[in-house]
C-alpha cells in the first residue's frame, strides 16, 4: 500500500486515514472534560457486517491504549492482520455474519480521529500539545456522536479490553439505556498509583527525547522515535507476566553462544523489546501516546458518583460480563472484582470470569480458549435475549 | 422453647410440586446425572418471580430451571471456571467466586432467597457463610448430607473407620468436606445464629421425604440429606 508521509516522516493516517470518517462541524462540537468545545471533530471508524432493519445488532468495540479502529482488517500501516481477528470475523465470537461491528479510533489517537497530530484549523499546524487533555469520557462522548451519526439508538453490546474496558464502563455509566450488554475485559474502574507510575515513565521517555521539541516535532520535521520506543518497551513489560517472559525468553542469548561483555542486546528479551519499540514508532505518534496514557491516568469512574462506584451502575438494566486474567498484574483480578462488587451493589446483572492463563494482561488479544468461549457464550446469550436470530450454521 | 419436631413446621405437602412437566423432566435429568436428589425440594421452596442467589451453582441447572419455569431473577456464584463458562453461555449471571470469601461483598437484603446446596460442609466457616446468607437474603435455603445417618454411624461404630458412602465417596485424607454435621447439629446452629426454620425436610436414599410426623431422632437417623428453608428471626 502506498502510504503518504508527513513532514516528520510519519504515515499520514492522522490526516488521510484508510478508514470511514465522520465529520462533525461547528454545530456539533465535542464537549470535553477540560471545559473546551472541540470543533471540528473527525472520527475515523471501521464497520464489519450489516446493520439489521431494527438496528438492534450493533456491537461497539473499544480499542486499548495503542490500538485502533482496524479490528478485523489488514492494518494500513503495518500490513499486519487486525488486532482482534481472533475474536471478530465470520463465525468468530463477535460474528460479523450476525452482528454489525463498529470500532472507532479514540479522540487523541493518531489513526484519523482528531488527535495531537491532526491539523489545528486555527493555526494551520498540527495541534501538538494545543489539543486539550482528553479523558475516557471524552472518547466515549465522541463514540456516542458516531453511534448517533449511524442512526443507532441502542448498542447490543459494548466490548473492550484494558483502556477499551474503561470506555465500556464509561458507556455503561453515561448511557445505561443505550447499552444492552457490556463486556469490560482486563480493566479497572480507576487507574492505580502503579498504573500512573508506569505511564509517567513512558511520557518522560518521550519528553526527554531531543526530537520531541516540546511537542512541536511535526513542525520541525522531526520525530522522537527513541523516546517513544523506550516508552513502548517499558509498557510492553507490563503487558506480560513474569512467568510468560521466563517461559518464552528465560535467559536465552540472542544469536550468540556467550555474552559479549558489551551493551548489545545479548539476551533474547532485550532483542524482543527493542523490536517491539522500534516497530511501534512506525505506526504510533508520540504526542498521541502522551494523550492516551493521560486519559487512562485521569480515569476514576467513581469520582463522578460521589466516590461510589455502585452509584455509577445503580438501577442499570445492562447485562455485564466482567473478565480478568489471573496472571494480569497491570489490571489485576482484584480490580475486576471491585467492578463486580460495585455492579452487584448497584443491583446490576453481572457475570464474572477470572480466566486462568499465564499470558498476563495481553491475554485479551491472544488465543486463550476459555476467554474466547466465554465471550462467545455471553454474546450469544445477550443476542438471544435481544431477540436476534441465531447464527447461521456453518462448517468448521 | 421453639417447637422441636419436624411436624411443627407448617410446610406444604411435597407431593404437589409446583413445577411444570417439562421442568420436572429437566430436574429428573439433573437428578439422574448428578444424583442431586435435593434440588427438586429446593426448587419447590422458591416463590415465582423472586430474586435468587445460588451459591455454588455448578453448571447453572437449578438457576436455569428457576429462571425459565418460575421467572426468577437468578444469579449465581461458582468456583470452577468450567461451571462459570457453562452458566455464562446459558445467559445466566454468574460470578466466579468462593462462598467463604465473596459473600461478604454482597449488600444486605439483595435477594429473596440465597441457596446453598450440598456445599455447607465444604466451607471453611459454615457459621459465617450461613449468617451472610441470611444477611443477603430474606430466606436461606440449605441442603446438606446428614452425618447422623445410620449408615455413617454404623461405619464409625462397627468398622471404626471414617465413613465412605455413595453420597460421600471421598476418603478422609482427600475430601473437600471438612465440616460435616448432623441434622440435629444444623438445627442447633440455626438456633444459635438467631434464625428460624420455616420449612424442613429430610430425604431418604431414594430422594423421598421422610414422614412429617416422625420424631427428630428418626430424621437424624434415616434422613440422608436435610433440606431447610430459614429466615431471620427479626428483620
Amino acid at each position: 500500500m502506498n502510504v503518504p508521509f508527513n513532514k516528520a516522516g510519519q504515515s499520514d493516517e492522522a490526516e488521510a486515514p484508510h478508514s470511514l470518517v465522520a465529520h462533525f462541524g461547528a454545530a456539533q462540537p465535542l464537549k470535553m472534560d477540560a471545559g473546551v468545545l472541540l470543533s471540528p471533530l473527525t472520527v475515523a471508524y471501521q464497520t464489519y457486517g450489516t446493520l439489521n432493519a431494527q438496528k438492534s445488532n450493533a456491537i461497539l468495540i473499544c480499542h486499548a491504549l495503542t490500538g485502533d479502529q482496524h479490528v478485523a482488517n489488514t492494518h494500513p500501516v503495518t500490513g499486519k492482520p487486525g488486532w482482534w481477528e481472533i475474536m471478530v470475523g465470520p463465525g468468530r465470537p463477535v460474528d460479523t455474519d450476525r452482528y454489525f461491528v463498529i470500532s472507532s479510533n479514540v479522540v487523541g489517537g493518531c489513526m484519523g480521529t482528531t488527535g495531537p497530530s491532526s491539523l489545528n484549523p486555527a493555526t494551520g499546524r498540527a495541534y501538538g500539545l494545543d489539543l486539550p487533555v482528553v479523558t475516557i469520557k471524552d472518547m466515549v462522548r465522541a463514540q456516542a456522536m458516531l453511534i448517533d451519526h449511524l442512526g443507532i439508538e441502542t448498542l447490543c453490546c459494548v466490548v473492550g479490553g484494558s483502556m477499551g474496558g474503561m470506555q465500556v464502563l464509561q458507556w455503561a455509566a453515561s448511557y445505561p439505556e443505550r447499552v444492552f450488554a457490556a463486556m469490560p475485559i482486563a480493566t479497572a474502574a480507576r487507574h492505580s498509583s502503579q498504573n500512573i507510575a508506569f505511564h509517567e515513565v513512558g511520557r518522560q521517555a518521550i519528553m526527554a527525547d531531543p526530537d520531541w521539541c516540546k511537542g512541536r516535532y511535526i513542525d520541525e520535521g522531526r520525530n522522537p522515535t527513541k523516546g517513544l520506543a523506550v516508552a513502548r518497551m517499558a509498557a510492553h513489560i507490563t503487558y506480560m507476566s513474569d512467568e510468560a517472559l521466563q517461559r518464552k525468553f528465560g535467559r536465552k542469548l540472542q544469536d550468540r553462544l556467550a555474552p559479549t561483555f558489551s551493551f548489545d542486546a545479548d539476551f533474547q528479551i532485550e532483542n524482543y523489546l527493542r523490536y517491539q519499540g522500534s516497530s511501534f514508532v512506525d505506526r504510533f505518534d508520540a504526542n498521541s501516546y502522551l494523550y492516551v496514557t493521560r486519559a487512562c491516568d485521569y480515569f476514576d469512574l467513581a469520582a463522578d458518583y460521589d466516590g461510589s462506584l455502585a452509584l455509577a451502575f445503580k438501577g442499570s438494566k445492562t447485562r455485564f460480563c466482567v473478565v480478568s486474567f489471573n496472571s494480569d498484574w497491570l489490571y489485576p483480578t482484584a480490580a475486576s472484582r471491585a467492578i463486580v462488587h460495585a455492579l452487584n451493589a448497584g443491583g446490576a446483572s453481572v457475570s464474572f470470569v477470572d480466566i486462568e492463563t499465564e499470558r498476563g494482561h495481553d491475554a485479551f488479544l491472544l488465543d486463550v480458549p476459555d476467554f474466547i468461549s466465554t465471550t462467545r457464550g455471553f454474546l450469544d446469550a445477550a443476542a438471544r435475549a435481544r431477540g436476534l436470530p441465531p447464527s447461521r450454521a456453518r462448517d468448521i | 422453647m421453639p417447637p422441636r419436631g419436624p411436624a411443627a413446621f407448617r410446610h406444604r405437602a411435597l407431593g404437589t410440586s409446583k413445577l411444570s412437566k417439562s421442568a420436572a423432566k429437566q430436574v429428573g435429568e439433573m437428578l439422574s446425572r448428578d444424583g442431586r436428589l435435593d434440588l427438586l425440594l429446593v426448587a419447590d421452596m422458591v416463590d415465582a418471580r423472586s430474586r435468587v442467589l445460588d451459591v455454588g451453582c455448578g453448571d447453572g441447572s437449578l438457576l436455569r430451571l428457576l429462571s425459565e419455569e418460575r421467572g426468577v431473577d437468578a444469579r449465581g456464584i461458582e468456583l470452577s471456571q468450567k461451571g462459570v463458562n457453562d452458566c455464562v453461555s446459558k445467559g445466566l449471571s454468574v460470578i466466579q467466586g468462593d462462598a467463604d470469601t465473596d459473600l461478604a461483598d454482597y449488600p444486605d437484603d439483595a435477594f429473596d432467597y440465597v441457596i446453598l446446596t450440598q456445599t455447607l460442609q465444604a466451607t471453611r466457616h459454615p457459621r459465617q457463610v450461613l449468617e451472610h446468607m441470611l444477611r443477603i437474603g430474606r430466606h436461606a435455603i440449605v441442603s446438606f448430607p446428614n452425618f447422623g445417618h445410620w449408615r455413617i454411624r454404623f461405619q464409625i461404630a462397627v468398622r471404626g473407620r471414617m465413613p465412605i458412602t455413595d453420597n460421600l465417596s471421598f476418603p478422609w485424607y482427600d475430601t473437600p468436606n471438612i465440616h460435616f454435621c448432623t441434622i440435629r447439629d444444623f438445627v442447633g446452629l440455626v438456633d444459635e445464629i438467631g434464625a428460624r426454620i420455616e420449612r424442613g425436610v429430610a430425604i431418604d436414599k431414594s430422594g423421598k421425604p421422610l414422614q412429617l410426623n416422625l420424631p427428630w431422632w428418626v430424621w437424624n437417623l434415616f434422613g440422608e440429606q436435610g433440606v431447610f428453608r430459614l429466615t431471620r428471626l427479626k428483620t
